[in-house]
């Protein structure tokens, strides 16, 4: 029996944050306090998840509903999903979700009192092109209080969703602005030992991809696992 | 070469995404033998998750236009999650091993920075004696933390502890 794939990297040490972060409270009960069994990538690993756009429609533009503007400030966010080896992931989906411009979610269980907007949903979905990119334009979302000590604020950040090609290859993460006070003092951000891995979480404003009299451009680069050069079956 | 991006936790909010066809795998038309898998997610203190995500993906039957083999469940206020969907067979494993039928399983939620990745096994398979994976987990008890079992006629249950003595195995991928 054959594998046509060969198995997916590890991650480099450090570049992913620790289940078992003190500082982020909520982590305490929900960390598994034994280790990880590893296992060889079977054909479940191997393979994954196909979506298109036919059965599941994109929602590119969060900026309007209904044919109404949202509030806030318009923005077009950009960037490329490619594997460790620089190659594009095509036709993989994104979903995105994130508060609207005053810092409230669309959501019964969000209890900030920062005002709802009608013409913000907080929700997208977009698919990869044959280079990998991909493209959106929403509100910039406003920071948020949470519980998690006192005076907590999260940063600016809007919520991604990414499957790749396997089941191992999937991703949740947080797109966050330049120059934001708060990253230096969010235990989420902070999370991740390797600096410069939590800095590529960070999105730059890319003036070519703003759209004059409409909106800056924010590009973020999304990079999923890649595979190693051997095959896993001899 | 880049390093792979960074993982952040889903949040509480996630539920913008949710739609609860999702947690039917045979909508589009699938074939096969319908089954109901459902089960709690807890925490160390035994408090269920009211707000995880739970996905099921799985390698048979293969994926086509009418089976997506991907499934996606909210946990509800008692922490329960549901998926139907079609039976597995027994997929190629490494080298000349065949895998016992199983569902993969992803977990998400707040408080979690990087998701949980397990399987789920069905408790009375005769196949599972020999399946690779579960012949890594020395342990009968810990084993058992992958056995769903059938609490009602094409039902299969299985209880997600995300820390504790009942510590489910958790995979690393
Ligand atoms: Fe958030």
């Amino acid at each position: 029996m054959n594998f046509s794939n060969t198995v997916f990297r590890a991650y480099a040490p450090g570049t992913q944050p620790d289940n078992n972060t003190p500082a982020y409270r909520s982590t305490q009960w929900r960390h598994p306090a034994r280790a990880l069994l590893k296992i060889p990538q079977t054909l479940t690993e191997l393979t994954g998840p196909r979506f298109s756009p036919t059965q599941f429609p994109p929602i590119e533009n969060m900026a309007m509903h209904a044919g109404r503007e949202a509030l806030g400030e318009r923005i077009i966010v950009a960037g490329h999903v490619r594997d460790e080896d620089g190659m594009p992931v095509a036709g993989t989906m994104l979903e995105i979700w994130q508060a609207n411009a005053a810092g409230r979610y669309n959501h019964a269980r969000d209890t900030h009192d920062a005002p709802l907007d009608q013409n913000f949903t907080g929700a997208g979905r977009v698919f990869t092109d044959a280079d990998g990119g991909y493209r959106f334009v929403t509100i910039k979302p406003g920071a948020y209080p949470w519980g998690n000590h006192p005076n907590a604020w999260r940063p600016n950040h809007i919520h991604f969703s990414l499957f790749g090609p396997g089941y191992a290859t999937r991703l949740i993460t947080q797109m966050y602005f330049p120059g934001d006070p708060l990253l230096s003092l969010d235990p989420i951000f902070q999370a991740t030992a390797d600096v410069a891995a939590r800095n590529r979480l960070v999105s730059s404003f890319d003036l070519a991809l703003t759209q004059p009299d409409h909106a800056l451009g924010y590009r973020f680069d999304i990079v999923l696992r890649g595979r190693l050069a051997t095959p896993m079956e001899e | 070469m880049q390093h792979t991006t960074t993982s952040q936790t889903i949040g509480p909010y996630w539920h913008l995404l949710e739609d609860s066809s999702w947690q039917d795998l045979t909508r589009f038309g699938a074939d096969g033998e319908v089954i109901h898998v459902t089960g709690h997610v807890l925490d160390g203190s035994g408090t269920p998750l009211a707000d995880a995500c739970v996905e099921i993906w799985q390698s048979s039957p293969p994926a086509s236009q009418s089976f997506t083999g991907f499934g996606r469940s909210a946990t509800d206020a008692t922490g329960t999650f549901h998926f139907t969907t079609i039976k597995p067979q027994p997929v190629p494993g490494p080298g000349n091993a065949s895998q016992a039928p199983h569902l993969a399983l992803t977990i998400m939620a707040r408080g979690l920075l990087f998701h949980l990745s397990t399987r789920l096994y069905f408790a009375d398979d005769p196949a599972n004696a020999d399946d690779p994976i579960l012949s890594l987990i020395e342990s009968p008890e810990r084993r058992a933390t992958l056995l769903a079992r059938q609490t009602a006629p094409g039902t299969w249950s299985l209880d997600i502890h995300l820390q504790g003595d009942a510590e489910t195995v958790f995979l690393e991928i």
